[in-house]
């Protein structure tokens, strides 16, 4: 089965924020809530480089491991999905997650944030696939639908990359022989690249499919 | 026409010039910073994917939320490994740890008991200002420590027993408990400091008490350092309560505002301070609540009904007992002199 994961290619990146906007016009992403965004390095500077961020999808997720309702699940294809219904807003994961990517509606009302919500992969939420509750929850369940994050169908000079991790390794990195030069796959040593004690998605695991 | 609009037209030609100097494959690849050279690859295998990265990596964010600037931050690994070990070690290792002590030291010692016997007359130890301020930084104290400790050990020791659809409530009415009971705690403990402070401050009789533990290692002795209000070991409960109560609520509150005085990597160490002051806290607790209750005869009293028997203050407060007595303050006895 296909490990499903996120390359973003910084040396095509135009920070064009075309992801960012697909994002929340799929799933009907509340104000203040950024399920992925645009961060810019050097800005202004030689070098200066876009890279896209949301949920990595870790092999080893941080989130799960600090949830004090456990509310995380991993699907088959790698994707780091979680409970509306369990989770009970204390932020837990914002701390332990290296990239930023779970968000809150609100940020103070005396320690209650609301339900967290972050990047689902298009691939919605431990409810029934395509069901209303779902799709009011997570946003849209494009995965099920034999289709792939609309961040990266919508990347004009397509840096920004989804799906079978092995497939993306193998485009990424054909596309740095071909120009010359490439910086590495930004986020994948830390959400891939950690032994994870035997789960099927460490490195090169059956589950990510070899990449 | 005016005529500084000339320049103008001057720097319109050159930037067109430049532009066209650009589109020269030469000038234009001298304009990057990476370009191909002899340490191009030349295979695929030679294209790094996994890059180390162990720094935290901030950059440029359009969007309102500036803490998501971070791009990447390695550091909520070693959150993440204090979150789900060393919190768990260090709580629950010191209050049992704690327990443990003093079950040895009760079946060394057994319940102290009052050498001269009850006396039968009765001393005010605490009026109702100070039962009210006790109790109620005791209460929502413990309410705290018990709702935190279901946040910390929730998943593994309660989700096996009841599930995930009763824990998510359980946690969630804990969370918002740990939270709004974080106001009577704090109205308690300015309480105890205003009443208290005065009878805290240490003094070298403190030095004597701390130097034979308080007597409490000589069993057949039945011989007390002597004490005014409070003895060292008492002194050493009071501060530890407010000084740790305070640095409690003060990193309590900061993580109520998560964000708006400190980024990332300052939550994170919040979090770490406060769980590190909880677990000291509930350690000590676990000792005050011991000789208050099972450890001491008649001392319990002294914040149940709030007076004493004589001979218990006798034996342990000395120099407040005979302070009260010049007072007056002992129930059937005249004031001295």
């Amino acid at each position: 089965m296909a490990r499903m994961k996120f390359l973003c290619d910084s040396e095509r990146c135009i920070e064009c924020n075309a992801c960012v906007t697909a994002c929340k016009n799929e799933h009907e992403v509340p104000w203040g809530i950024n399920r992925r965004r645009l961060v810019t390095l050097n800005d202004g500077k030689p070098g200066e480089r876009s890279i896209s961020m949301a949920c990595m999808h870790c092999n080893d997720p941080p989130c799960a491991a600090v949830c004090p309702v456990d509310c995380f699940l991993q699907t088959a294809d790698g994707v780091v999905l979680h409970s509306k219904d369990l989770c009970i807003g204390c932020g837990y994961c914002f701390y332990a997650c290296p990239f930023g990517a779970p968000q809150y509606p609100r940020t103070t009302d005396f320690g209650s944030r609301g339900k967290m919500d972050k990047c689902t992969f298009c691939a919605g939420g431990p409810e029934p696939d395509g069901s209303v509750e779902e799709y009011q929850k997570y946003g849209a369940n494009r995965l099920a639908e034999g289709k792939l994050p609309l961040c990266a169908e919508m990347c004009s000079t397509r840096a920004l990359m989804a799906g079978d991790g092995a497939i993306l390794a193998d485009i990424y990195q054909e596309r740095s022989v071909r120009r010359g030069y490439g910086s590495g796959a930004p986020g994948w040593s830390t959400a891939y690249g950690r032994n994870d004690r035997g789960s099927p998605f460490a490195p090169g695991g059956p589950g990510t499919g070899g990449a | 026409m005016r005529p500084t609009m000339r320049p103008l037209h001057a720097l319109l030609l050159i930037a067109l010039m430049a532009v066209a100097g650009l589109a020269a494959p030469t000038f234009a690849q001298a304009q990057l910073t990476q370009v191909p050279g002899p340490s191009s690859p030349t295979t695929k295998e030679q294209v790094p994917l996994y890059v180390p990265q162990d720094d935290k990596v901030v950059g440029r964010v359009s969007i309102p939320d500036e803490k998501l600037a971070v791009l990447v931050q390695p550091e909520g690994r070693e959150w993440r490994e204090w979150r789900t070990h060393t919190l768990r070690l260090a709580i629950g290792g010191l209050a049992i740890g704690m327990i443990v002590v003093l079950a040895a030291f009760f079946l060394y010692r057994g319940t102290i008991r009052i050498h001269g016997g009850k006396a039968g007359r009765l001393v005010l130890r605490f009026n109702w200002a100070d039962r009210f301020a006790h109790w109620t930084t005791a209460v929502s104290f413990l309410t705290m420590a018990l709702t935190g400790v279901i946040l910390t050990f929730g998943r593994p020791l309660l989700i096996p027993l009841i599930g995930h659809q009763a824990f998510t409530p359980l946690a969630e009415y804990s969370k918002s408990i740990h939270n709004f009971v974080s106001v009577p705690f704090v109205v308690g403990l300015v309480m105890i400091l205003a009443l208290w402070l005065r009878d805290n401050v240490p003094e070298k009789a403190d030095w004597i008490w701390i130097r034979t533990a308080g007597g409490l290692l000589s069993k057949a002795g039945g011989h007390h350092p002597e004490a005014g209000r409070f003895n060292a070991g008492q002194k050493m409960v009071f501060w530890s309560i407010v000084l740790g109560g305070m640095a409690l609520a003060a990193t309590g509150y900061l993580m109520m505002v998560p964000f708006v005085f400190t980024g990332i990597g300052g939550m994170q160490i919040i979090h770490v301070i406060h769980g590190l002051l909880a677990a000291a806290l509930i350690a000590a607790v676990i000792g005050h609540i011991y000789i208050g209750t099972i450890g001491m005869e008649g001392a319990f009293d002294a914040m149940g009904c709030g007076e004493v028997d004589e001979n218990w203050a006798m034996e342990h407060h000395r120099r407040w007992y005979q302070e009260q007595l010049r007072k007056g303050y002992v129930e059937g006895r005249q004031p001295a002199e």
